[in-house]
């Protein structure tokens, strides 16, 4: 799963199969955090009533 | 008693009447509960299964909740990449049902590999050769695209929306879920693709095996295209189980007939390369070895004309044609179909191509599930009914509902009372109404 397990070699298969997986978990995490940290500071700035119109 | 916690402007049923249909659900969940902890602590001698069937019900179970989640995936793209924003009314349920069904299909991996301690290893110690670590990879990380769209529904529940940061959240999700949404069309097209290419890569059994497009066989292109074509029937079906039982309108004619056009149109072209690939493939091999010369097997051609014909072009042309989309009965006749079909891909793609005998000296061994199997295979239906029935009642599950169905009688009253309250009350003073709310 990383570079560092004893089983790892730098060969096609790992960089594209590990390398899809952590491209998508990166995607994943960046999108959350952003999320997060924005409401964070629109909550901070005043920002959000609580209803939908 | 609830009320406070019940979307605005929609009536529902008291909580007693609540309170039983979920009791009778979590008794079926239950059971199934109870035969899961049997496999877990006893093995998997619990089960039927033997040499002939290492894939067996659960793995069938399991490819056809994926399949019939495949909506999730298909109405997102359709949404937010190709831009049909008619689909919005159907969306948030859609999410949900994939929701559903990628738990659940986790779930009965977590039962099916006996050790579900060292589930992690296909994490850790992947194969990179191997068609099922794609799955896997693919699989959990589409469940995290599908959990980080449900969230925002669930934030949006009226109590939680209160909360100025889970309100701020909420909306930057909604404001960038396109890119969860794309992501999450990437991961299934290759874990849908991969569950098939786990029959079409097996060169040892002439009836699964498939020629290839560089690494991938047929199969990986027609499961990802069943998937997107049947999977918005499954959306669509469930809708009209539950505006049956909750005897309402709950989404916009116009979405379920986009959708169901959408449906339609996958599916005759998936019909077609399927009946190609059926005929290529039975210019290979011997298709009486797989349909009839097996004593004892019950799977003739009938189930090849069922899956291509019954439940595969003839859902798919009534679909495609407006005034059959436009009646009822005929529209839910077809994605009843269409469920069914994509249904029977999956068993014969996985239990009848590994139960049929490629050496002849073998016989073709039956199988029956044990009630383990049954009950492990049922509870993640009681458990999708719960959680489809709390998400509909506390959450904005179906947004043009109150629209639809508008409120006359008094029974309503509290709900609505309580929403008069929300409107009154001074929470909101003083807060800034967000930009694209204003």
């Amino acid at each position: 799963m990383f570079p560092f397990n004893f089983e790892w070699i730098w060969d096609m298969s790992h960089i594209v199969f590990m390398g899809g997986l952590w491209y998508a978990l990166t995607i994943l995490g960046i999108g959350m955090t952003y999320c997060i940290i924005k409401a964070a500071l629109d909550t901070f700035q005043g920002k959000g009533g609580g209803h939908h119109h | 008693m609830d009320s406070a916690l019940i979307p605005k402007g929609v009536k529902r049923c008291p909580v007693p009447q609540f309170g039983l249909w979920l009791g009778v659900w979590t008794v079926i969940l239950l059971w199934g509960v109870y035969a899961l902890l049997l496999i877990w602590f006893k093995g998997l001698n619990q089960t039927n299964m033997n040499d002939s069937y290492g894939f067996a019900l659960w793995i069938w179970a399991d490819l056809a909740v994926i399949a019939l989640g495949g909506g999730a995936f298909f109405t997102g793209l359709c949404k937010y990449i190709f831009g049909k924003d008619e689909l919005k009314h159907i969306i948030n349920y859609a999410v949900l049902l994939g929701f559903i069904c990628y738990s659940s299909a986790q779930l009965i991996l977590a039962i099916d590999v006996g050790q579900p301690l060292r589930a992690w290893f296909i994490f850790w110690h992947a194969n990179v050769h191997s068609m099922l670590t794609e799955v896997a990879f693919c699989l959990s990380c589409y469940f995290g695209v599908l959990t980080i769209e449900y969230i925002p529904l669930i934030l949006e529940n009226r109590q939680l929306d209160k909360i100025p940061f889970v309100h701020n959240l909420t909306h930057n999700m909604h404001e960038i879920m396109a890119v969860f949404a794309a992501t999450g069309a990437f991961l299934s097209f290759f874990h849908q693709g991969s569950l098939g290419g786990v029959a079409g890569v097996l060169f040892g059994r002439p009836f699964a095996f498939r020629e290839h497009i560089f690494i991938w066989p047929w199969t990986f292109f027609l499961f990802t295209w069943s998937a997107a074509a049947f999977g918005p029937s499954f959306t669509l079906l469930c809708t009209k189980m539950i505006e049956w039982i909750t005897g309402k309108k709950l989404v916009k004619q116009s979405a379920i007939e986009l959708l169901a056009k959408i449906s339609g149109w996958m599916m005759i072209t998936y019909a077609i390369a399927k009946t190609a690939d059926t005929a290529y493939w039975a210019s290979q091999v011997n298709i009486a070895d797989f349909y009839t010369n097996n004593p004892g097997s019950n799977y003739g051609y009938w189930i090849l004309f069922t899956e291509i014909v019954v439940c595969g072009f003839v859902p798919a042309l009534m679909l495609i044609t407006p005034t059959i989309r436009k009646n009822p009965v005929l529209l839910t006749v077809a994605i009843i179909l269409a469920c069914i079909g994509v249904s029977i891909n999956r068993w014969v793609m996985v239990l009848q191509v590994m139960a049929v005998p490629i050496i002849p000296f073998e016989g073709f061994a039956a199988y029956f599930p044990s009630w383990q199997e049954i009950a492990t295979t049922i509870l993640p239906v009681a458990y999708g009914v719960i959680l489809v029935s709390l998400s509909y009642r506390y959450l904005p599950v179906f947004p043009d509902e109150a629209e639809l169905n508008p409120i006359e009688d008094e029974e309503a009253a509290p709900a609505v009372e309580a929403a008069v309250e929300d409107e009154d009350s001074g929470d909101d003073a003083g807060v800034e109404p967000l930009p694209a709310e204003a």
